[in-house]
């Protein structure tokens, strides 16, 4: 793995980056304290949960998408993209429909625009939105009310680390950098997104 | 399970949850996820319950049952990492792998067994093990096994836990896991999403039936 210096990273994997960092400083059991401070701070309803979850998902399904070409993958990286593109998109569909039998809204998929070129720039992005997913689902899922969508939101955040830990092989980085996967509260996931909305 | 367990703890996350819907949700959630709801260690009917479930009774009560279901879990795999190093059946990349992997279930030892104590509970006992080490390829294969059967075995946890905090830890073990699974998974050529977009949970029983095997006392 060849280090990366900080003038090849492009602004926004810098931001999105910072915002996981601050995520990494919540070690082994200590995520107590982040958890009662989230649980304060955030008053939302499980359809907002999964409404912030399906903006993630949105990104996600549209970054790869738009890879299966723009990226040009080849051998085994064009399989993993079209699975990555694939289990994002059913993402989006299973959150959507929950959010509709909830009762609520799902919110409308924002404009996306992903600044990379090249495999290795898409790799690089692909691992930043990956871990930032991880560390999303797992900061928002004790928030969750129902404990049949926490189960449900599991299945995800599961397959969103598998994802994770792929597209980190592929840059010939560690596939599990840390023994815990460290939670993300919605404010830190939005400044990671942020640059990539369009 | 004891009766005790029904109290309803007033900390529980459960205390939110909503009265209404819930069900109709879940089928919901599940039919898109093309989830088998009777594969499902948390069924419907517990959601009235309000209190733990007897599936981990034998670990002890409530989430300290759940954490040292886990501990037992975590110590099996970092006595197979050890006894894989030792082994010798493995150089370079793969053998630093699997040192690192070692190294993050010895962690996730360390803090599931504080976690128990915070709890006021007693850590489960460091089973004894014994693995069949024969080859590379089937040493990796088992490895993936055991831990894809982790990943399940938490996320057939996650719902029953009651304490936000202790949720919030096993979910940062639990997608640890889930990276172990995948990255094995690779190495051996398979798929790293058996289960499709929305991976399964495994519960108590399937889970203990898999592992008793490389248990010896």
């Amino acid at each position: 793995m060849t280090a990366k210096s900080a003038e090849q990273q492009t602004r926004s994997e810098v931001l999105a980056k910072g915002a996981l960092a601050v995520g990494s400083i919540y070690g082994a059991m200590a995520v107590g304290p982040f958890v009662r401070r989230a649980l304060g701070a955030m008053g939302g309803s499980d359809v907002d949960i999964l409404n912030f979850a399906l903006t993630l998902e949105y990104l996600e399904a549209k970054f790869y998408a738009e890879a299966k070409t723009r990226a040009k993958p080849k051998g085994e990286l064009k399989s993993l993209v079209n699975l990555l593109a694939e289990d994002e998109q059913q993402h989006v569909e299973a959150l959507t429909a929950t959010i509709k039998q909830l009762g609520g809204k799902p919110v409308a998929e924002p404009k996306f625009d992903f600044p990379y070129s090249g495999t290795a720039g898409f790799l690089r992005l692909a691992q930043t939105f990956e871990d930032t997913g991880v560390s999303a689902y797992n900061g928002a899922a004790p928030m969750l009310e129902s404990k049949e969508v926490l189960a449900a939101a599991g299945g995800i955040v599961q397959v969103e680390a598998r994802h994770a830990a792929a597209i980190r092989l592929q840059n010939g980085a560690e596939s599990a950098p840390a023994a815990f996967d460290t939670p993300l509260d919605e404010k830190q996931v939005l400044k990671a997104v942020e640059p990539f909305l369009a | 399970m004891s009766p005790t367990q029904e109290l309803v703890n007033p900390h529980s996350r459960r205390r939110f949850l909503a009265v209404g819907g819930g069900s109709t949700a879940l089928a919901a959630f599940l039919a898109a996820c093309g989830s088998d709801s009777d594969s499902s260690s948390t069924g419907t009917t517990a959601m009235s319950s309000g209190g733990g479930t007897s599936e981990t009774a034998e670990f002890g009560k409530g989430d300290v049952g759940i954490l040292n279901y886990a501990l037992t879990l975590e110590y099996l795999e970092t006595a197979f990492y050890a006894d894989v190093v030792k082994s010798g059946l493995f150089k370079g990349a793969d053998l630093e792998t699997i040192r690192k992997f070692g190294r993050e279930e010895a962690e996730h030892v360390q803090a599931l067994t504080q976690a128990v104590k915070s709890l006021g509970g007693r850590p489960a006992p460091e089973p004894k093990t014994e693995f069949p080490l024969e080859s590379a390829k089937s040493v990796l294969e088992l490895a993936a096994t055991v831990e894809n059967l982790g990943a399940a075995a938490y996320l057939g946890q996650a719902a029953n836990i009651e304490s936000p905090e202790v949720l919030a830890s096993a979910l940062a073990i639990h997608s640890v896991e889930g990276r172990h699974a995948a990255a094995l998974n690779t190495l051996l050529g398979k798929t790293i999403t058996p289960d499709g977009a929305f991976a399964k949970p495994a519960d108590v029983k399937t889970v203990l039936k898999s592992v008793e095997p490389f248990i010896v006392g």
